[in-house]
C-alpha cells in the first residue's frame, strides 16, 4: 500500500447476534415444547462446542453495528469520528484497536497503533504512583525501557513528583486523572486512538492537554479522535467522518460534517430511543410544542430500568445552532424543589418559563444518572427551533450576536443642551 | 523503516499468524501483570502471609488424622504420615490455586480486556504466578516439616524443580479452559470451587496411591493429577517411595491433552472475549 496511506479500510462490518423469545401461544401442545426445547438445546449445545456464544431465546437476529464502511486515513491527519450513540464509533475504533474482530471486510493498518484509555483503566488502587507509571505504560505498550526514559517527564506533566511513593487509592480524583492522562500522552504510536478522553481534569490541564495533542499531529503521527465536542472536533481535525446507523454517511471537512451530525442527526421535538440491556435507559424525550409556542422551555425525559434509582438524576444541556452550549442545568444547579422518587420507571419534567433566548435552532442533550453515576447520554439527541415572545425579526446570526435575548430596553429623549456644553474651540470661529 | 514490519491485516476469522511471537512480544506486560497480582496480594494483607501458612498446615493436620490415625492407612515407605499428606498437598494446592485464580482472572480484568489489545492468555498464565508464591511458603513448610522429623530427602530432590514445572502445566491446560469458559458461560465459577474440593478426596491428596487395589491403579491415572502428585512424592520422600511408571506415563498424557485442547479453546475464543465481557 502506498507509504503515506496509514488506515485503509475496505468494506467493514462488525455483526452482533442477539436472541428473542417467540411470542407464546395462548394453547401449546406438549409435542410442540418439546420439539422446541430439543431444537434449542442442539443449538446450544453446537454452539457451546464450537466455542460461540450461547444465543437465549427462540430466534436470533443478526445486528449489523457496522456495515460497508470504507476510508482511508492519510499519514499526520487528524481524524475527527463523529455520530449519535448507536451510530458505530466504538465499534470502529474497537476494530481498529483490535480488541474485536471484523464480521465482514478487511482493514490494513500501517504502523504501531495505541489508545488513550479511559481514565483508570489499568491503574491499581493499591499500588503507588510510581508502580502505576510502569503498570499502565506496559498495558499501553511501552517497554521498560522506554518508560523509565520518559518517567520523568510523565511525572512532570502530571504534576504528582511528591506523591510518587503513595498508592493511588490516596490521590484526589485530580491527580489521578492528570497521572493517567500523562502516561498515554508520552506514548510514542504511529497511530493514536482517542476515545472521549478530553473531557476530564480542570481547564489548565485541558489545554495541556489540548496542546500535547496537537504536538502529535505536528510530529508526522496520525490521530484519530471520538468526541461528542464538536467544539473540540473542529478545533482539531483536518477531516471528519459522520457515522449512523453503522454506516458512514460523510466524509470531509470538520465544520461541514459538524453541521450535518447537528441538523439532520437530531429528532425534531421529540425522541425515541430503544431501551439498553442491563443498564438505566432514557426512553424518551420530549418536548411539549405548546409552551415552547408562548416561550417557556418544558421537557419530559422517560426512562426506564433494570433496577431501583435512588433517586434517578436527570440533566441537560442547550446548544446554540453552531454547537456552543449556552446553558446547561440538573437538579445540583436547579433543584431546591426536586424530590427524586426512587423509581425503576418514570418520567421526569424540566421546566424553564421565559427562556432568555434568541429565535433560532437550538439542541438538546440529555443525560441520567443517580447521584453518583452517569448511566445513559443522549447527546444532541433533539433540535428544537425557538422564538420568543418578545422579539419579532432578528437581524443578525447568533455566530455574531450570541444566543442570549436578555429582557432589555431601549428609550430615548431629546437633550439640546449637549450642544451647549460642548467647549468652544480655542481660535475665533464662533461668531 | 521499521514501519515495514507493522503493517497488520485485519479480516474476519483470520487466524493471528503471528500468535507466539506476538505472545513473546508481550512478555513484559506478562512480567509487569504477575507482578502487579502478586505485590497487590501481599500488600493489602498482613494477613494473606498468614493464611498461606494456616491454611495448608491445618488441611495436613486433618489429613494426617483423618487418613493416617483414624483410618490407619499406610505411609509410603518409612516416611512419617504428615510429610506424605504435605508432599501431596503442595502440587493440589498449586493446582487449585492456579485454576480458581484463573477462572476469574479475565472477569476481574475485564476492564483491560475491553479496552486494550494484547494475548489474552497472558492474563490467566500471569495470575499462575501469585499462586507459585503461595506454593513457595507451602514448600518452606513442608522443609520446616522435614527437620522437625528430621527425614533426609534423596539425591531426588534435585528434580524438584522438573516437577513444579509438571504441575503448572498440568494445571494450566484446565485453567485455560475453565477460564475461557467462564467468560462466556459464567456459571462455571460454581463448578470450579465443586471441582477442587471434589478433587481433594479423588486424587491422592490425604492417602498414598499405593493403597489404591492394583487393577485399578492404572486407571486411577487418569486422573492427571494422580500421576502429578505421585511423581511429587516420589521426588520428595525418595528412599523406599516408588512411581508407578504406566500409571505416570498414562497421567503425562493426560496433561498434554489437557493441555493442548486448553490452549486451542482459548485461542479460538479469545477473539471473541472483548464482545462477551
Amino acid at each position: 500500500m502506498a507509504d503515506d496511506i496509514v488506515i485503509r479500510a475496505e468494506g467493514l462490518g462488525k455483526k452482533y447476534v442477539i436472541g428473542h423469545e417467540a411470542e407464546r401461544e395462548r394453547y401449546v401442545t406438549l409435542r410442540d415444547v418439546l420439539a422446541r426445547s430439543a431444537r434449542n438445546a442442539w443449538r446450544k449445545t453446537a454452539d457451546m462446542a464450537r466455542g460461540r456464544a450461547i444465543i437465549t431465546g427462540d430466534t436470533v437476529e443478526e445486528l449489523w453495528a457496522l456495515k460497508d464502511m470504507s476510508f482511508e486515513v492519510e499519514r499526520g491527519e487528524v481524524l475527527g469520528i463523529i455520530g449519535r450513540n448507536g451510530a458505530g464509533k466504538s465499534t470502529l475504533l474497537k476494530i481498529l484497536s483490535r480488541i474485536t474482530e471484523p464480521s465482514a471486510g478487511r482493514v490494513m493498518i500501517n504502523g504501531r497503533a495505541a489508545s488513550l484509555l479511559e481514565v483508570g483503566t489499568g491503574f491499581h488502587p493499591e499500588l503507588t504512583g510510581r508502580e502505576n507509571i510502569y503498570l499502565n505504560g506496559a498495558i499501553l505498550g511501552m517497554t521498560r525501557a522506554e518508560i523509565k526514559r520518559k518517567f520523568d517527564e510523565i511525572v512532570a506533566f502530571a504534576e504528582v513528583e511528591k506523591f510518587l511513593d503513595t498508592p493511588v487509592k490516596r490521590y484526589s480524583s485530580g491527580m489521578y486523572v492528570r497521572l493517567a492522562f500523562a502516561v498515554s500522552a508520552h506514548l510514542e504510536p504511529e497511530i493514536l486512538i482517542i476515545d472521549e478522553v478530553l473531557a476530564v481534569g480542570d481547564d489548565e490541564f485541558q489545554r495541556k492537554c489540548l496542546g500535547k495533542l496537537k504536538d502529535v499531529s505536528r510530529g508526522g503521527r496520525t490521530v484519530l479522535f471520538v468526541s461528542h465536542n464538536v467544539g473540540a472536533i473542529e478545533a482539531l481535525c483536518t477531516r471528519t467522518i459522520l457515522l449512523k446507523d453503522g454506516h458512514l454517511t460523510f466524509d470531509g471537512r470538520p465544520n461541514e460534517a459538524v453541521n450535518r451530525y447537528l441538523h439532520h442527526d437530531a429528532g425534531r421535538g421529540s425522541a425515541k430511543f430503544a431501551p439498553r440491556s442491563g443498564s438505566p435507559s432514557i426512553t424518551a424525550i420530549q418536548v411539549d410544542e405548546l409552551e415552547l409556542l408562548s416561550g417557556n422551555l418544558v421537557i419530559r425525559i422517560d426512562f426506564i430500568s433494570p433496577y431501583q434509582l435512588a433517586p434517578p438524576i436527570p440533566g441537560l444541556v442547550l446548544y446554540d445552532e453552531v454547537g456552543v452550549p449556552v446553558f446547561g442545568s440538573n437538579p445540583r444547579i436547579h433543584g431546591e424543589n426536586f424530590e427524586g422518587e426512587i423509581t425503576s420507571a418514570g418520567s421526569i419534567w424540566f421546566e424553564a418559563k421565559d427562556l432568555p433566548l434568541m429565535q433560532g435552532q437550538y439542541f438538546l442533550s440529555v443525560w441520567l444518572g443517580d447521584w453518583h453515576n452517569d448511566y445513559d447520554y443522549k447527546p444532541h439527541a433533539l433540535s428544537i427551533d425557538f422564538k420568543p415572545k418578545n422579539v419579532v425579526t432578528r437581524s443578525q446570526p447568533s455566530s455574531d450576536i450570541g444566543s442570549l435575548n436578555w429582557p432589555a430596553q431601549w428609550r430615548s429623549k431629546r437633550r439640546p443642551e449637549l450642544k451647549a456644553d460642548i467647549p468652544r474651540a480655542p481660535t475665533g470661529t464662533g461668531s | 523503516m521499521s514501519d515495514r514490519r507493522h503493517v497488520l491485516v485485519l479480516e474476519p476469522g483470520r487466524a493471528e499468524r503471528h500468535y507466539w511471537r506476538d505472545l513473546w512480544a508481550y512478555r513484559e506486560l506478562f512480567a509487569i501483570l504477575a507482578w502487579r497480582d502478586v505485590s497487590v496480594r501481599y500488600k493489602q494483607t498482613v494477613i494473606g502471609v498468614a493464611w498461606a501458612v494456616i491454611r495448608p498446615f491445618l488441611t495436613m493436620v486433618i489429613f494426617t488424622v483423618v487418613f493416617g490415625r483414624l483410618a490407619k492407612l499406610p505411609s509410603e515407605g518409612g516416611a512419617p504420615y504428615p510429610i506424605l499428606v504435605f508432599a501431596g498437598m503442595l502440587p493440589w494446592f498449586l493446582f487449585s490455586t492456579i485454576l480458581s485464580e484463573a477462572s476469574n482472572s479475565l472477569i476481574g480484568n475485564a476492564g483491560l480486556v475491553g479496552k486494550v489489545y494484547f494475548p489474552r492468555i497472558i492474563i490467566p498464565t500471569s495470575s499462575a504466578v501469585v499462586a507459585l508464591v503461595d506454593f513457595g511458603i507451602n514448600l518452606a513448610i513442608l522443609f520446616g516439616l522435614m527437620i522437625w522429623y528430621g527425614f533426609m530427602p534423596s539425591w531426588r530432590i534435585a528434580l524438584l524443580p522438573a516437577f513444579i514445572v509438571l504441575t503448572m502445566v498440568a494445571s494450566l491446560g484446565p485453567a485455560f479452559l475453565v477460564t475461557a469458559l467462564n467468560v462466556k458461560y459464567r456459571d462455571f465459577r460454581y463448578i470450579i470451587p465443586f471441582i477442587v474440593q471434589f478433587g481433594v478426596y479423588v486424587s491422592p491428596v490425604g492417602f498414598s496411591s499405593a493403597v489404591v487395589p492394583g487393577k485399578w491403579r492404572f486407571w486411577y491415572s487418569l486422573n492427571p493429577m494422580v500421576g502429578v502428585i505421585d511423581g511429587f512424592r516420589w521426588c520428595v520422600m525418595g528412599g523406599e517411595s516408588r512411581l508407578y511408571v504406566p500409571g505416570f506415563l498414562l497421567s503425562l498424557g493426560i496433561v498434554a491433552i489437557f493441555l493442548w485442547v486448553g490452549i486451542a479453546y482459548f485461542r479460538r475464543t479469545e477473539r471473541t472475549f472483548a464482545d462477551l465481557i
